[in-house]
């Protein structure tokens, strides 16, 4: 299974990328915190580390650490706009529950 | 779910922990919120995309309000209740507000600061500017999908104390914890990302709908201070309009027009300023309520020709900005446009002619000043990585001192100084057994008290008695990092304190500063002529005095003849220290220490005498001279 971006997503991080002036890509990853165990990462990459994982999807490099990937297995990421915030959003159906904001989840 | 934002490697925030901060552009006629989102700066704009909040606040009388393009779009129907370019009116009193009797506004004079009276109550413009803050939280809010940490808010850099405070009150009245004021050309200048340049003097040009700023500023060392700030509280876009309007009624030879006409052609006008800034002519066409027709075609010379003064009005302060920073024109690095007025090409060549390069217009003038803030903002608030950081210094716009004997200003922190900043100096008491000194602390450049702002008083009382000139009072001036002052005296031996924080209860207008400054050159010399008579008088004044108490002790040592020499020399030089004759004032006192001096030698025999009483001269000699055998 793999790891993908919406198309819209995927434009808006080749758009920031750009914006930004460097970067390989986008970093995925999960880490233990949060309310409800665990908390996505989301950030911008500028150096592949040697053990990563990487998914390519609408042009855009997606690395993932190995210790995250079953976390995130199958997990899309989408771009939406809620009333006049916008923002990255999660689809990962790993999830079993989540915490009332959805910054962090179980699986 | 919540929406997530992009951070910098190794930067992601905990869950929940993401610090949402804003920088906030509060400006005359428009306001804009900015934030850091996924590692970029953006305005954030409402449901509209529109990214300006128009600076106009409606009240209605059931207590409703309204901020925006609403009430813009409005504010013929009900001028009154309609507030519109509050700025003017932060921190300033009735008499600060130029053309007040052009306003449509209710004015109630309140001490310290002007209410407007609407039919939502009275209102002050700190109340008028927290409910625009509110309608920007509001945005940030909404568009960040959380509660804010802080804000960065943005100030004109000669704002005073009064201002700057009256700034803060109305965040915090929003409910808006302030990070930091930030002078707008600073702001403006991170934007750009000069902090992360290379060394070196940036100008910051801003023109306005309505004023013209000038700013110069040194990076060096990852510091930002600013040098130097000038320019024209009374020129900005709104003026080319008006040129244009005039060459209109004039080339169509207009009868004098109805407002409704008049404000019609200077849409217009403005439509065709905007438009020649990508075209090198632009149509002009209004039919006017009394039928006629107006069709004509402006083209960039003759828009050139028509604005050439203005052009060059804004030159002035620049130079004299340079001079203040004790710069040239070729070793500024950079010139930041700002403001939408810069777009029009005339004033780039013209920036650029001056100073030998292009000027940085890349990002919208509109937004820089906010850009720049919403940048500090997310530094302040703490989502950059350590190391990350570095440090911003404003300047104090006026000097500021004390008043000394005679009405004399002595400047303890001197104009364009760095803030933080504080300066300790000493002074000591005028008279024998002088108990209390009336500290008075005041704000401009002129030498003498009458022609400065006064800000404050505060007495030192407790002073030891002691002989005049042996009192050591240090007084300190400290300015902290918002521009705010406060005034500490202390009497060294003694350890009697006063001190005082200085909230001033009017404040200066921009008109005013620029005046002052203006007045300080005009009157050098002048002032530096006054001031040299009334230090003549000063010390007239203090001769005579010690000259009186001499005579009080020892008057006998004078013969009649003498004594009446010595009265007609105090009464001459009374006389001449009530005149403006500085020689005059010298030479009666040299005439009196002439008269004096016989007198003084023999007070000075007397007190030897006295000191060596009851022993003969061998005596005393043999005391100093045989090593102290006696």
């Amino acid at each position: 299974m793999a790891i993908t971006l919406t198309e819209k997503a995927a434009k808006h991080v080749a758009n920031y990328i750009a914006r930004r002036g460097k970067g390989i890509g986008l970093r995925l990853g999960v880490r233990t915190s949060g309310c409800s165990g665990m908390a996505y990462k989301l950030e911008f990459a500028d150096a592949a580390a040697p053990d990563d994982v990487s998914f390519e999807s609408h042009g855009v490099t997606v690395l993932i650490d190995p210790k995250s990937l079953p976390y995130l297995e199958g997990t899309e990421l989408d771009y939406a706009r809620e009333g006049l915030n916008e923002g990255f959003k999660f689809n990962n159906p790993n999830v079993k529950d989540q915490c009332g904001c959805g910054e962090s989840f179980n699986v | 779910m919540a929406l997530l934002q992009i951070a910098e490697p190794g930067e992601s925030t905990a869950p929940h922990q993401h610090r949402l901060a804003v920088g906030i552009d509060l400006g005359t006629t428009n306001s804009l919120v900015a934030t850091v989102r996924s590692g970029l700066t953006v305005v954030l704009s409402d449901e509209l995309g529109r990214s300006l909040l128009p600076s106009v606040v409606h009240y209605a009388a059931d207590g409703g309000v309204e901020v925006g393009y609403g009430p813009q779009s409005r504010q013929s129907a009900d001028p009154k209740n309609t507030i519109v370019s509050v700025k003017r009116f932060m921190g300033r009193g009735r008499n600060d507000i130029a053309h007040v009797e052009s306003l449509p506004y209710d004015f109630v004079d309140a001490p310290g600061m002007v209410r407007l009276r609407t039919v939502a109550g009275v209102k002050s413009p700190v109340e008028v500017s927290a409910d625009i803050l509110k309608a920007l939280r509001a945005r940030a809010e909404g568009a960040l999908g959380g509660e804010l940490v802080g804000a960065v808010i943005t100030v004109p850099a000669y704002f005073d104390d009064a201002q700057r405070q009256a700034t803060k009150d109305a965040a915090r009245l929003a409910g808006i914890n302030v990070l930091r004021l930030l002078n707008e050309p600073t702001a403006a200048a991170i934007a750009y990302g000069l902090d992360n340049a290379a060394e070196g003097v940036y100008a910051v040009y801003d023109l306005g709908g309505g004023t013209f700023d000038i700013s110069i500023l040194r990076l060096s060392k990852g510091v930002f201070e600013v040098l130097a700030a000038g320019g024209d509280s009374a020129l900005g876009g709104d003026d080319f309009d008006h040129r244009i309007f005039c060459w209109v009624i004039e080339q169509a030879k207009l009868r004098p027009l109805s407002s409704g006409d008049a404000r019609l052609l200077l849409t217009r006008a403005r439509e065709a300023k905007e438009y020649l800034t990508c075209h090198s002519e632009a149509p002009i066409t209004a039919r006017l309520s009394t039928g006629e027709m107006v069709d004509l075609t402006l083209t960039t010379a003759i828009f050139n020709e028509i604005t050439q003064t203005l052009v060059a009005k804004t030159i002035q302060p620049i130079k004299k900005a340079l001079r203040d920073a004790g710069l040239s024109p070729t070793e500024v690095k950079g010139v930041v446009m700002v403001g939408g007025a810069t777009r029009m090409p005339q004033i780039q060549r013209a920036v650029g002619e001056y100073f030998r390069q292009e000027p940085l217009t890349n990002l919208d003038p509109d937004k820089v000043v906010a850009l720049g803030a919403a940048t500090q903002a997310n530094l302040l608030a703490g989502n950059r990585a350590a190391g990350d950081d570095w440090l911003l210094l404003d300047v104090i716009p006026l000097s500021l001192g004390l008043e000394t004997m005679g009405g004399l200003v002595e400047k303890v922190i001197p104009r364009n100084s760095t803030i933080p900043a504080a300066r300790a100096q000493e002074f000591t008491t005028f008279r024998d057994g002088q108990t209390a000194m009336a500290i008075h602390v005041v704000q401009g450049e002129r030498e003498l008290v009458g022609d400065c702002r006064s800000l404050a008083r505060f007495e030192l009382r407790g002073i030891p008695p002691m002989v005049a000139g042996a009192a050591r009072i240090r007084v300190t001036f400290q300015v902290d990092a918002d521009g705010l002052l406060s005034v500490a005296a202390r009497e060294q031996t003694s350890g009697v304190e006063a001190s005082v924080t200085v909230k001033p209860s009017y404040g200066l207008s921009d008109d005013e500063i620029a005046g002052m400054l203006k007045d300080s050159l005009a009157h050098a010399k002048d002032d530096a002529f006054r001031r040299a008579l009334k230090e003549a008088q000063v010390e007239a004044q203090r001769l005579i005095e010690a000259v009186q108490a001499a005579i009080h002790g020892d008057g006998e040592l004078l013969s009649d003849e003498e004594r009446r020499r010595v009265d007609s020399a105090i009464v001459n030089l009374q006389a001449a220290a009530l005149g403006e004759n500085r020689r005059q004032i010298t030479l009666a006192m040299d005439d009196l220490e002439a008269e004096t001096k016989d007198f003084a030698a023999r007070r000075m025999d007397k007190s030897i005498r006295r000191a060596f009483a009851g022993r003969t001269v061998d005596e005393v000699e043999k005391a100093t001279g045989g090593g102290g055998k006696a």
